[in-house]
């Protein structure tokens, strides 16, 4: 299997803040990674780069082989921590909206996960609950046929039902030649679906492992050597 | 079927104990054909790639076993559902009488306390229902 993502010595600074430090990682595809950090480690940053919206101050990032720009952007999924759809748009303009920007889009497969929810298209993003905007923010973007998915915090917020039900979108939705990146603070609720884990202080990456490797060495959960890592 | 997973071990271990109690117990018989990979995940709760890796290793083990075209299978041997059973009796009781003897009982203490136990429960029951 091929690299879905490379990241060589990448830095990005803030002001005087050093964001991502000389950070280098290499991502296979047809795995599940999660991005664990303590806040202010750099995750959303790191994830930022890959996606094309922050430019990193040195370093190089590849997508499947693309430099960050436009080609790397047609086969990157990414969902933002926040939903960013206008509260007054409806559902169904969202997914025109989406239907428009990316060619990989497929309306067929957002439909019928929004019926399974009993979403109505015609209703506005601003009646829908927080958790509702969050699942179809999700939907679109696991709608994409994309290479590499990028979930920035996928389940902020939402209640222990939801989360599986997004867990599952993410299962269901993902094909097994795509790389799919999920940073997270529900450690627990992710480490089941996950194949490896990068954590990351203080903009490096300090490890990168298999799940199985990690539970097999340490005879403990990711959620534990976690809080062992970055204990305060 | 229910899937539960601890801290510990890898979830692809667990994912074939929980297949193999199945099998002892007769929820999966001989012959059985298994729901696909992704199906299975799904229902789970686990990343695909772990439940394909469970079921090799159970192939591997030969309590599984694939046909090219039609699917996964539990293996045709009535033996097997024995051999699970037994491994997973021999299993409880070596846990019980570990833990026993932490607190200091020997193997025929053990089997003492298990005889006055089931005439407690016995009584119990009589208590019960007179």
């Amino acid at each position: 299997m091929g690299n879905i993502l490379e990241c060589h010595n990448v830095t990005k600074r803030y002001g005087g803040k050093t964001a991502l430090d000389n950070l280098s990682v290499v991502v296979k595809s047809g795995r599940i990674t999660g991005l664990l950090g303590p806040n202010g480690s750099g995750k959303t940053t790191l994830i930022k780069i890959i996606s094309g919206i922050l430019c990193a101050n040195a370093g190089e990032v590849f997508a499947d082989g693309h430099k960050i720009g436009t080609e790397s952007k047609k086969i990157v999924s990414y969902l933002p921590e926040r939903p960013y759809f206008s509260p007054g748009m409806k559902v169904s303009e969202t997914i025109q909206f989406f239907k428009d920007f990316y060619e990989d889009f497929s309306e067929d497969v957002a439909v019928n996960m929004l019926r399974t929810l009993d979403i109505r298209p015609e209703a506005k993003i601003r009646t829908l609950s927080k958790g509702n905007r969050e699942k179809v923010q999700l939907i679109l973007v696991m709608s994409r046929k994309a290479k590499l998915y990028l979930l920035d915090e996928p389940m902020g917020g939402v209640d222990p039902a939801a989360r599986d039900f997004i867990l599952k979108t993410i299962l269901t939705s993902y094909n097994e030649n795509a790389g799919i990146i999920i940073s997270t603070h529900l450690i627990s609720d992710v480490e089941k679906v996950l194949d490896d884990v990068i954590f990351l202080k203080n903009g490096t990456v300090v490890l990168h492992k298999s799940v199985d490797v990690i539970r097999s060495e340490e005879q403990k959960s990711i959620d534990a050597l976690f809080r062992e890592v970055f204990a305060c | 079927m229910e899937w539960r997973f601890s801290n510990e071990a890898p979830i692809y271990q667990q994912i074939m104990e929980q297949i193999k109690a199945m099998i002892a117990t007769g929820v999966l018989t001989s012959g059985d054909k298994l729901p696909s990979v992704r199906e299975l995940a799904v229902e789970a709760g686990v990343n695909p790639n772990t439940m394909q890796k469970a079921l090799s290793e159970l192939e591997r083990e030969g309590l599984l076993c694939s046909k090219r075209t039609s699917g996964r299978f539990v293996t045709d041997n009535p033996k097997n559902a024995d051999i699970l059973q037994e491994a997973m009796v021999m299993e409880c009781v070596k846990t019980f009488i570990e833990n026993m003897a932490k607190l200091g009982y020997t193997i025929s203490d053990c089997i003492k306390i298990i005889e006055k136990y089931e005439k407690d429960a016995l009584t119990v029951t009589k208590d019960r229902e007179s």
